[in-house]
């Protein structure tokens, strides 16, 4: 067994290659729901804009970490790439492919490259399906192999997430929550996709066992140069897994780049009072609480202008209120969309 | 540039001895004020006895927080169960040790005289707000009930006592905001409303479950910081029971590590966090990523805790433990003590070496015979009946 100081010697997240080939794209992609409401049917209806123009960039062998509070929109964007509620506005991009144009044959190839790992593998696992049946479905779906071809591919994910072939014929009670979380892994794992969805993937561990499942899937990163999203609460955990790293607010993203400059020099407002609020790593450590007054709007009837400004410690004026900030490029790979940088605050006003 | 944990604690501990303040309020005023004495709660299941709390002791003192640690099915939060004596039994069993409060043993009250006691001297947070209040109640109904209850008030004095509770929880507009109902409050303001009503009767302690597991990051740190102000305002002790070091780092004046239905190690939060006596705690510490800094690679811990009715002989990190010697798989180690406050019970203390122990420690280490401390489930049955 190797001692904790060898172990966290060992390296961990690969710098990411420069030519790194993009993956998934996403532009302006946002979801509008429509709620029930207005007079008996007429009348306008409410619209909730849970996602509301997101540009994401993917490329193979990366980590993009989304954070946010709940209500941001993140777990809808993780639905919206993996084709299960379609875009109200923008576009997918596999590949440089548009998924909403895609033939049908193509959209099957996209779901095939794009998995996914929930978070509670105790409602993620069918309790009436043995291993085996949970990791091939699949395989099943997409055909074309042998029974044999099949079965052999099975023994061969859970091997290559740490479980043995023979608990194949076990039922998902039979396991505990992390070896389940690996069954959840090898079951996204099966098709050798391109593109692994992570919501939440290990929050609902216990803490001795989040350190295993993380560095599996920077280990499966390393071996298949697996593009990952992953959607995360504890900022923590964004910062050891992502290489980038996008804060959402309200559907919309407040700040995005690399995840270095994110956690050490956050730029937006918001971002300054997420990281302030997390919880140290050391009793001597203290942190100057940034509290943000009120709570979390409805985004049912978002904020004009910046949506952030109602909650905004060093609102700027009327132009919070007025004009949506654009994302700009602040510093190298740094972008924010805040008035408090660039020119915007200056075009905004000449442009009214 | 890698940074090991071994660094870290030496530059953190270079500012600790820097600071004179020593370990927050609780060193002014030494008085204990709830301490259990090895406590043992034991389940009686079809696998076999479990046992969930074996041994355990630990104290808290006026205006301090204790942090108990652990991973699920460590014994944290029944053991917290069986101070409040809320462990449904069977099948559930307190089979030994003492919980005194005030002096008295609250094991040996009736079940009147504890019923006062709950939520009046003792107060509880529980952690999902979703569940701990009654949807069919209003906010003014629900914290009034333990009010009424305990200090046998009623009318406008009542309506008055409320309205002081909430606004010691911080709730805006406490007149208007008691007459809703709690679906509609946020789930941070429920969770204030749990406050409110496990503070409304002035507790000395309070037991606090994972009470913002359920909580967005800046609810979190509000809520902390709330209870942290409630503490400095009325001298309550906590015993804040968590998984995450994150919290015990910002709100623990001291922690009790357990494992498998113990305690491993105990200390001031800064001795657990700069030199960690159990492997154990070193590990826990070592797998949870920083924000202040990337790890190069997380500690992970391999294996899993194991199952409670069937544990090991001796150590029961011992088969995911990475200093385990033969020792480890015999005994159960004797609690040492490293410094003042600071006890861990470890074999590595006392260099794997059993005739180090003192005998008479060492027999009362071992795990006690499951049948001769444990009443048989009917006659337990018999005897509540």
């Amino acid at each position: 067994m190797t001692t904790i100081q060898e172990q966290i010697q060992q390296e961990g997240l690969q710098p990411l290659a420069a030519d790194a080939e993009v993956i998934l794209e996403t532009r302006g992609l946002a979801k509008h729901f429509e709620l029930a409401g207005g007079f008996l049917g007429f009348g306008e209806k409410p619209t909730l804009k849970a996602v509301d123009g997101i540009d994401v960039i993917v490329r193979a062998g990366e980590t993009v970490g989304l954070v946010g509070e709940s209500g941001c929109g993140k777990s809808t964007t993780a639905k919206l790439l993996l084709g299960l509620e379609d875009p109200t506005e923008g576009q997918i991009f596999f590949k440089g492919e548009d998924f909403t144009n895609m033939s049908r044959a193509s959209k099957r190839d996209y779901r095939k490259n794009v998995q996914a790992v929930f978070q509670d593998p105790w409602s993620s696992l069918n309790p009436r399906m043995r291993v085996r049946a949970i990791v091939s479905e699949p395989l099943q779906i997409v055909g074309g192999l042998t029974k044999g071809q099949v079965n052999s591919r099975v023994d061969e994910v859970l091997e290559e997430v740490g479980l043995n072939p023979y608990q194949a014929n076990l039922y998902p009670h039979e396991f505990s929550g992390g070896q389940r979380q690996r069954i959840g892994v090898a079951r996204a794992l099966a098709l050798n996709p391109e593109v692994m969805i992570l919501d939440e993937p290990v929050s609902a561990l216990d803490v001795s066992i989040r350190a295993q499942i993380l560095n599996l899937l920077v280990d499966l990163q390393k071996e298949h140069n697996l593009a990952y999203l992953m959607i995360a609460h504890n900022l923590a955990t964004v910062r050891y897994m992502c290489h980038t790293t996008a804060v959402m607010y309200l559907g919309t993203i407040k700040e995005i780049g690399d995840s270095e400059p994110i956690f050490s020099n956050p730029l937006h407002p918001y971002t300054q009072a997420l990281i302030s609020a997390a919880l140290p790593s050391h009793p001597d450590i203290e942190r100057e609480e940034i509290i943000l007054p009120g709570e979390v709007p409805s985004p049912v009837n978002p904020p004009s202008g910046c949506t952030f400004n109602p909650r905004c410690p060093v609102k700027i004026g009327d132009v919070c209120e007025q004009l949506a900030p654009a994302l700009m490029e602040e510093e190298t790979r740094h972008w924010v969309s805040c008035h408090l940088y660039g020119d915007s605050a200056s075009t905004a006003v000449s442009s009214d | 540039m890698v940074d090991s944990p071994e660094q870290d604690r030496e530059n953190y501990s270079d500012r600790a001895d820097a600071d004179t303040d020593g370990f927050g309020p609780s060193t002014a005023q030494d008085d204990v004020i709830l301490e259990i004495r090895n406590l043992r709660t034991y389940f009686q299941t079809k696998y076999g006895t479990v046992k969930a709390v074996d041994g355990v002791s630990y104290y808290v003192k006026r205006g301090e927080t204790l942090g108990v640690v652990g991973e699920s099915g460590s014994g944290k939060s029944v053991t917290a169960l069986s101070i409040m004596r809320l462990v449904p039994s069977p099948p559930g069993f307190i089979v030994g040790g003492e919980v005194i409060l005030d002096g008295e043993n609250l094991l040996d009250l009736s079940d009147g005289d504890m019923a006062n006691i709950r939520g009046s001297k003792v107060g509880m947070i529980l952690q999902d707000p979703m569940t701990a209040l009654n949807p069919v109640f209003n906010i003014e109904n629900q914290v009034g009930e333990a009010i009424r209850i305990h200090q046998q008030v009623k009318g406008q004095t009542l309506v008055d006592r409320i309205i002081h509770s909430l606004r010691q929880v911080r709730i805006p507009a406490a007149e208007s905001r008691m007459k809703d109902f709690p679906h509609q409050l946020s789930g941070g303001m429920r969770q204030r409303v749990v406050g409110a009503i496990s503070i409304s009767c002035a507790p000395v302690v309070l037991i606090a479950d994972e009470p913002t597991t359920a909580l967005d990051v800046t609810i979190q740190a509000g809520y902390l910081r709330l209870l942290k102000e409630i503490q400095a305002e009325t001298g309550v002790g906590i015993i804040f029971i968590t998984h995450d070091f994150g919290i015990v780092a910002k709100m623990c004046d001291r922690v009790a590590v357990m494992y498998a239905g113990r305690i491993v190690e105990t200390g001031d939060v800064r001795q657990i966090f700069n030199e960690p006596a159990h492997p154990y705690s070193a590990a826990l510490l070592a797998s949870v990523p920083k924000l202040e800094e990337r790890t190069q690679r997380l500690y992970s811990i391999e294996g899993q805790p194991p199952p409670l009715f069937d544990l090991p002989p001796g150590c029961p990190f011992a088969p995911r433990c990475d200093s385990v010697q033969d020792v480890c798989r015999e005994a159960y180690p004797v609690r040492s003590t490293l410094s003042g406050e600071h006890t861990a019970s470890c074999w590595k203390i006392l260099d794997f070496d059993i005739s180090k122990a003192d005998p008479d420690e060492l027999a009362a280490a071992q795990s006690v015979d499951v049948t001769s401390g444990i009443v048989e489930p009917e006659e337990a049955e018999a005897v509540a009946g």
